[in-house]
């Protein structure tokens, strides 16, 4: 067995008893990196220094030493390509480390590359990306999720160990359920967003993708805790997250979110939702039907208050002190050409989208309405979980579906995200697991949902979970030789 | 006098001199080799996130008080958003619907000696933007080569004061501005100083018939950059309001620019080009509470206003109330009062020479009291030396004008000058028996009656010796001699 295909577990394992080296781990990798890459498009860039910065890891004193991990490509890291897939940014190397990298840095991680994802991450198949459309390992006609998809593609096809991922809107999640991995969004204020190009500030939250639970938890506990360069950052003691790698679930309580398994949610995805019920229910936990009677509204909502800060977020492309420029007559024409060829359609859609909805005369019939029913939502999660410990769905209506078949159609894509949205607007904890494939082998992902700062008992349920159903599938890379 | 009155309106920016910007570490500061005082938060860098200066909140709330508004518990930033190059993100974090200060006012005394009430709205705390150079014949953006831009100044911490349509004339308008930046120097929050930018103020101006309740239409007026230029920009806009009216005509709402060298307003942009804002809670930062406990503790730590030491100046100092108001007027003044006063008690004196050679002086020359050489040291060694008859009256302003130019103690240019005033009387007497002897003519006319012929001789004596000898003495022995 390849060293990139094991976990970040198995390989500190291996490196702290002096078994292999970094330098194998990530001469692994980059091979396998330099075989697959070509087919899945799963990196912007390639950290061209990776042997090197193997080599330069000399302590195995933290979890993620010499683990070599990918950074999605909306996250600064100093002096390196950091795009967001976009042609705006595609000269841009930030003058400095967000904070997530500086930790992953602090652990002496390798950083492989950055990842691919849909341009200033709006979009649930990274076909939006500005430069190159990454495929699921799973089967390569098929979109790997966005906006993460480059990351999750990367984690599945064990083009690196881990990855990070950024949730909008159910950005690391869904991509994680169409790739078969694991991907988590934190509690919003858990992770500090120092250094994340913003998309939506409410919303965004920065999360790890692993192959396993057991890695989702080393690495949220390498991220997690208080920034204070990041005002949104809650200033909490991060528990010890690996503690809730047991999978002892009995007694706890646990809600099926009734409107989350109606029409419209693929047959084999609903099947295998009940089917890891029903695992959780015969190691002891309780499992009872949940409403929240306000989430027909969340859609519209979150296309409301995510387009109307990204207008805002995005008005600092403006060339005039990075980025792409094209030269005009003058300032306003300066500006129109340079965010007219440096913008996609799709974040053109979402700018006029939310300058319309923040606009005079509107406001209170949409940014002001719209942030009621976010209200409502975060109120309906607090009564679920006056019963519940953790509730339950399916994280995307549907397996992976075909590059090029929602593309053109805005409002199908954005369904995509129906079972992910209303999480991030009530701010909650939340992972993906896979749990299953369809009937054309494409895995299905199961989501659960914690209470507000809870991701122990979230990790802990997935952790029993993931140890009953014993998924160990693994894409069968089509690798052309 | 015209039928009409005016209605006036303030909005006033105030730089803050925090140590450090609003949302960033940078330092803040004027001036300086461009873009050197920048990070990637106040260079809008992707990725960066603001993190409230909690010294601008104190500042802002200081501020408030001073103005008797009242300060929100409950207080939110929201982002402005409109596109420029000298604003880093597009958009600038201010405040909307929730600004620390609310209500107040301030009583200002107009040149007529009448107290007036100024109504303010609210004060509320901002970032500041970047500066623009233009490379143009004119150094307007239109038409320039190219624009540089500067990012030192963005990020600095502003306050913005609006006042209600309460001043009625031009010279209240730059009587409130003289205040509010007196209360600003007394807090010590802001250098305001107009021509470095650190004060900024546009005005809404529009005109009604006397008696009239509703309000004419506005104008708005921009880029005056000293209280003069506030004045004539007002003057000037006034009389064009005045003249449209009454030919019939309509006023059209619009922003003006006010041209200083040109000496009249220009119209910017009309109420149609209005930017929309797009107003939104600003989503990277959590709304601030600010306890009770927290503001009186502020409340606590206020200077002595000017009003307030208006007073203690009557009191303390048995100052007539037209000398305690010119005193505690700007902060600089009253401090150099007092500071004169700790080693002079003769306050009077004092005051007169404050007020008088001393200000003559500092106009003159277009110094603030805190600008030149001259210390309470040096004024008040000056003044005991008057007292104990080392030097004349006379003297004293010939070595004043000379301490004022050179910073030189008052001692040392007597001793160098030899300027030490002759008080001994057989040398004075000397003189006088001298002066009597050449002009006969002269003694006759006093002896006649004829007074002036007193100061004639007088002047001879001082003459003669320079201006050394004590003029009291000189006139005792002239009267002596000549009743003899
Ligand atoms: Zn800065």
């Amino acid at each position: 067995m390849k060293l990139n295909q094991l976990t970040i577990k198995e390989l500190h394992k291996k490196l702290k008893a002096k078994e292999i080296s970094p330098f194998e781990v990530a001469t692994d990798v980059l091979s396998h990196v330099d075989g697959v890459e070509e087919d899945i498009h799963a990196y912007v860039s390639l950290n061209n220094n990776l042997l090197d910065d193997s080599k330069n890891v000399t302590e195995i004193d933290n979890p993620l030493a010499g683990i070599p991990i990918a950074v999605k490509d909306n996250m600064c890291t100093k002096g390196v390509l950091t795009t967001c897939s976009s042609e705006i940014l595609y000269n841009h190397l930030p003058v400095y480390d967000a904070t997530v990298v500086n930790k992953l840095k602090r652990q002496n991680y390798v950083m492989v590359g950055k990842t691919n994802l849909d341009e200033f991450a709006m979009g649930s198949s990274t076909e939006n990306s500005a430069f190159k459309i990454t495929r699921n390992p799973w089967n390569l006609e098929t979109v790997p999720g966005g906006s993460s998809g480059g990351s999750a593609a990367a984690v599945a096809a064990d083009m690196c160990i881990a990855a990070l991922g950024s949730d909008t809107g159910g950005s690391i999640r869904q991509p994680a359920s169409l790739c078969g991995v694991v991907g988590m969004k934190p509690t919003y204020g858990l992770v500090s967003r120092y250094g994340l190009v913003a998309f939506a500030s409410s919303l965004d939250q920065i999360g790890p993708i692993t192959k396993d639970v057991t890695d989702c938890a080393i690495s949220l506990q390498a991220i997690a805790g208080h920034d204070n360069k990041d005002s949104t950052s809650l200033g909490v003691n991060t528990p010890d997250y690996r503690q809730a790698l047991s999978a002892e679930v009995k007694g706890l309580k646990i809600g099926l979110i009734e409107e989350l398994m109606v029409e419209g949610i693929q047959k084999e995805v609903k099947e295998l939702t009940d089917h890891g019920l029903n695992l959780l229910e015969k190691m002891g936990a309780s499992v009872g039907p949940v409403s929240l009677p306000h989430l027909e509204y969340a859609l519209s909502a979150y296309y409301i208050i995510a387009p109307a800060e990204a207008s805002s977020n995005l008005a600092r492309f403006d060339s005039v002190r990075y980025g792409l420029r094209e030269e005009a007559e003058d300032m306003v024409d300066t500006y129109k050409k340079t965010r007219a060829k440096g913008f996609g359609d799709e974040v053109k859609r979402r700018i006029m989208l939310g300058t319309y909805a923040l606009s005079a005369g509107y406001y209170d019939a949409y940014y002001g309405q719209a942030q009621k029913v976010r209200t409502l939502i975060i109120d309906d999660f607090k009564k679920a979980f006056e019963k519940y410990d953790v509730l339950v769905s399916p994280t995307s209506p549907t397996t992976a579906f075909k590059i090029g078949e929602k593309a053109t159609d805005p409002l199908q894509m954005y369904l995509s995200d129906i079972c992910t949205i209303p999480v991030n607007l009530a701010g909650l904890p939340a992972i993906s697991i896979p749990c299953g494939v369809d009937d054309k082998g494409l895995p299905v992902g199961f989501q659960i949902i914690g209470k507000h700062l809870d991701e122990s008992t979230v990790i802990k349920a997935a952790y029993a979970l993931e140890q009953e159903i014993g998924f160990k599938e693994k894409p069968k890379l089509l690798k052309r030789d | 006098m015209s039928d009409y009155e005016a209605v006036i309106g303030l909005e006033i920016h105030i730089e803050l001199n925090t140590q450090s910007k609003m949302f960033c570490d940078c330092e803040v500061a004027f001036a300086g080799e461009p873009n050197t005082r920048t990070c990637e938060v106040c260079l809008g860098m992707p990725g960066s996130l603001p993190v409230t200066n909690e010294k601008a909140i104190q500042y802002i709330a200081k501020l408030g008080l001073a103005l008797n508004c009242e300060i929100a518990n409950f207080t939110q930033f929201h982002r402005k958003n409109y596109f420029y190059p000298d604003m880093p993100k597009d958009y600038q974090i201010s405040q909307f619907d929730l600004p620390v200060a609310g209500k107040g006012y301030l009583d200002i005394e107009s040149d007529t000696g009448e107290f007036k009430r100024i109504g303010i709205t609210r004060a509320h705390i901002e970032e500041d933007t970047g500066k623009m150079l233009h490379i143009s014949r004119t150094g307007r953006i239109h038409g320039a080569d190219y624009s540089l831009v500067d990012f030192n100044r963005a990020g600095t911490p502003l306050a913005e004061v609006v006042t209600e349509p309460d001043i009625r004339n031009p010279d209240d308008a730059r009587i409130f501005m003289q205040s509010l930046r007196n209360i600003a120097l007394h807090l010590g929050i802001s250098d305001v100083n107009m021509e470095e930018g650190s004060l900024r103020v546009d005005a809404n101006v529009s005109l009604r018939k006397v008696g009239q309740k509703e309000l004419g239409t506005k104008t708005e007026v921009k880029n005056m950059n000293s209280f003069r230029a506030l004045k004539r920009a007002l003057d000037f806009e006034i009389a064009r309001h005045t003249k449209l009216l009454e030919a019939g005509e309509r006023v059209v709402q619009e922003t003006r620019h006010w041209d200083d060298a040109g000496g009249k307003t220009t119209s910017l942009r009309s109420k149609e080009e209005a930017h929309d804002y797009r107003y939104f809670p600003e989503p990277d930062l959590v709304p601030l509470t600010l306890k009770p406990s927290y503001i009186e503790e502020i409340r606590a730590t206020l200077p002595e206003l000017p009003e307030a030491r208006r007073k203690r100046f009557e009191d303390q100092y048995s100052l007539v109330p037209h000398d305690a108001r010119v005193l505690s007027f700007e902060k600089a003044v009253g401090d150099f009062f007092e500071e004169s006063a700790k080693d002079y008690k003769n306050y009077k004196s004092l005051v007169n020479w404050i007020m008088g050679e001393f200000s003559y002086h500092l106009n003159n020359q277009g110094l603030a009291i805190d600008e030149c050489a001259l210390t309470p040291k040096h004024l008040v060694q000056l003044l005991k030396m008057i007292d104990d008859n080392t030097i004349s009256g006379k003297i004293a302003k010939e070595v004043f004008d000379e301490m004022f130019n050179t910073g030189k103690l008052p001692s040392v240019i007597v001793e160098e000058k030899g300027l030490t005033q002759i008080t001994d009387q057989s040398e004075i007497e000397k003189v006088v028996d001298m002066v009597l002897e050449e002009n006969p003519q002269a003694v006759t006319d006093l002896k006649e009656g004829k007074d002036r012929a007193l100061g004639f001789l007088v002047g001879q004596v001082m003459r003669l010796t320079k201006g050394k000898a004590s003029p009291e003495l000189v006139n005792k022995l002239l009267w002596e001699k000549i009743k003899q």
